[in-house]
């Protein structure tokens, strides 16, 4: 089937403005919603659901909060692990305190926590941007990492720091199998994605990004930056947030701080910017690049039968995500989803290159 | 007082008095005053470097001057910010573009619409019901522009991929969006062609005619100045030295040595 828009018209703003305009992506879309929700459940492996499928979708998710934030509207962050280890430790301490919560509710709490603690370091950035912010949000991060290690109610006075998630459950079902804990996560990263998507098409997306392309003539159009700014972070750290709860208690289980140090962050902000600064696409893309390469590098050249040892292949990781990074920053800022896109309109041409 | 176009020339809209602005040691303003009156076309002209841009910047709350008064719609502040005076219904272009360079066509001029938007993030999360609503009536105001300014073949462009004519275009687009009340124009045909010019000129016209909005319009081209505006107000070194309908501008002896370049 050629990939046109021909013979579909759009009769309406509503239709034009639609996340998928184009008939063939829509069916592409479904396509993958039927893979994630029926076909993987069906017959994928235990082992590719948690290691693989589980990370994916919650890398995505953060991926997407820090995109909000630094690729719509332009204020860099390192401290989106911080903010993960808020949503973590905050979904923890609802649950041991106050056991009756639904999940959701817990989940839905965890990500306000971090939303609230993500405007306090976004405080910084009315005065501050670029590098300067970066360190700001650098100093968030420590200083998250710093309390759950130290301040022992966090962590409910466990004599390692390490805490353990309960037994979970949610209207009475319990999420104790793999495709349970996937199922629970898939749909909520599917919720999440396409209100990240209706954010960034309607007023407040367009107020972020006039903010993050030109913060003077936005306040000329009457928009406060204090309150684009600051609903970013707010709305970035609450993606965050959550996917931290989602991380601790769905993919890790049992963690201590170490698991949301500055690794998380910086891994995170790799995602966007090979994924795709400013998409959202692009941060299921980059999460997906991030998680394909290592195990890349351990198959395939197996496969080639020459197996390269543990240590080359974190050494060749580090090697080939560096140099995608000053790939991308320098040649192609919009990342994989740019490259996905502008593949597409050749196709829409093609055979006719002009 | 009527003008050519049968327009109904107002009550004075916007006033400033008395304006000085510097920076550390650069005068831009020393104690300007005049105004400006609803519905009309006001010209602010003078050399390069006279403090024009300055004086729009201090009309829409950007700049903030260390003396003086802005009285627009009968109240005074010595001190507005660019909050409020959007809000307030005053628009701007820029001499050097300042359009958002990652967003399309269509976006830019949707941003003009921000402050008019009221639906709250949870509504827009979910893009549904009232959010898409109002999403809709913004739209259609804003395919309205874009058909006036004959700009529907690059909605969709990212604007930093466009000529620069069309930018400014674009630029305009997004202040209309505003539905300003006055509308600041900062060179808004510098460096275009004459073909270009006429267009810029035409939407200008029918902006003031159609809309009633009133104008001020920074213009070096004297040709463009005296076709279209109803007073010109000339500045020299930040100093007001004439201010009147095209003719008596014209023929003023200051201003010919301002623009000849008379030693002071
Ligand atoms: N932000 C600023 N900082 C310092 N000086 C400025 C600034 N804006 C304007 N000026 C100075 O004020 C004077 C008037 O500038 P401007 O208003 O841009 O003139 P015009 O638009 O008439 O060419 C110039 O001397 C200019 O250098
Ligand atoms: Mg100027």
């Amino acid at each position: 089937m050629l990939y046109r828009e021909a013979g579909q018209f759009k009769t309406t703003y509503g239709d034009d403005q639609a996340i998928f305009p184009i008939r063939q992506d829509r069916l592409g879309m479904a396509l993958i919603l039927l893979i994630a929700y029926v076909a993987l459940p069906l017959f994928a492996t235990d082992y590719f659901i948690t290691s693989i499928m589980i990370p994916f979708l919650i890398y995505a998710l953060a991926a997407i909060g820090l995109n909000l934030l630094t690729g719509y509207c332009g204020q860099v962050s390192l401290g989106t692990g911080g903010f993960m280890a808020v949503g973590a430790y905050a979904a923890y301490n609802f649950t041991i305190r106050m056991p009756e919560l639904n999940l959701i509710v817990v989940f839905i709490l965890a990500g306000g926590c971090a939303a609230m603690v993500g405007v306090v370091f976004g405080i910084p950035s009315l005065r501050i941007k670029g590098f300067y912010l970066a360190v700001a949000t650098l100093a968030a991060q420590f200083f998250l990492d710093w309390a759950f290690a130290r301040i022992k109610w966090f962590t409910n006075y466990t004599p390692s720091g390490s805490v353990a998630a309960p037994p979970l459950d949610i209207f009475g079902f319990a999420i104790n199998t793999p495709d349970r804990r996937y199922f629970l996560i898939l749909a909520i990263v599917t919720v999440m994605a396409l209100a990240a998507k209706n954010l960034v098409r309607g007023r407040v997306g367009r107020s972020w990004m006039a903010i993050r392309d030109m913060d003077i003539a936005a306040e000329i159009i009457g928009i406060r930056p204090l309150r684009a700014k600051l609903s970013a972070f707010a709305v970035s750290s609450f993606y965050a947030g959550v996917a931290g709860a989602l991380w601790a208690f769905l993919h890790l289980g049992a963690w201590e701080p170490l698991a949301f140090d500055i690794n998380r962050s910086f891994i995170l902000l790799f995602m966007v910017i090979i994924g795709g600064l400013g998409s959202i696409l692009g941060c299921f893309l980059g999460a997906a690049f991030i998680l394909m390469v290592p195990l890349a590098l351990n198959q395939i050249p197996t496969a080639l039968g020459i197996p390269l040892s543990t240590a080359m292949i974190s050494h060749a990781e580090f090697m080939i995500f560096g140099a995608m990074i000053v790939f991308f920053l320098i040649v192609e800022p919009h990342g994989l989803a740019r490259l996905w896109a502008l593949g597409k309109e050749k196709l829409r041409l093609w055979p006719f290159p002009h | 007082m009527t003008s050519a176009g049968g327009r109904r020339i107002g009550d004075v809209l916007l006033k400033v008095e008395d304006i000085s602005l510097s920076f550390g040691g650069v005068r831009a303003l020393t104690g300007v005053s005049f105004d400006i009156r609803a519905h009309e076309i006001r010209a602010i002209i003078g050399p390069n470097g006279a403090g024009k841009s300055s004086m729009l910047n201090v009309i829409n709350g950007f700049y903030h001057p260390q003396q003086g008064k802005i009285i627009f719609k009968d109240i005074a502040r010595t001190d507005i910010g660019p909050y409020d005076a959007a809000s307030r219904g005053i628009a701007r272009t820029f001499q050097n573009i300042a359009l958002f360079r990652g967003m399309s066509t269509l976006d830019n001029i949707m941003t003009g619409r921000l402050l008019k938007m009221k639906e709250n993030l949870f509504w827009q999360a979910l893009y549904w019901g009232r959010a898409k609503k109002e999403e809709m009536e913004h739209r259609a105001v804003v395919e309205r522009i874009i058909d006036f300014l004959e700009i529907q073949s690059i909605r969709k462009v990212p604007v930093g991929r466009l000529p620069y004519g069309l930018q400014k275009r674009v630029e305009l687009g997004r202040a209309l969006a505003m539905e300003p009340e006055l509308l600041l124009l900062d060179e808004p045909m510098a460096g275009m062609n004459v073909e270009e010019k006429e267009d810029m000129c035409r939407f200008i016209l029918d902006v003031n005619d159609e809309f009633g909005t009133t104008i001020a319009l920074i213009e070096h081209d004297m040709g463009v100045v005296m076709d279209i505006s109803d007073r010109v107000v000339v500045l020299d070194y930040g100093k007001k030295i004439a201010d009147g309908t095209p003719d008596e501008v014209r023929g003023n002896q200051a201003v010919i040595d301002a623009y000849l370049g008379v030693k002071h």
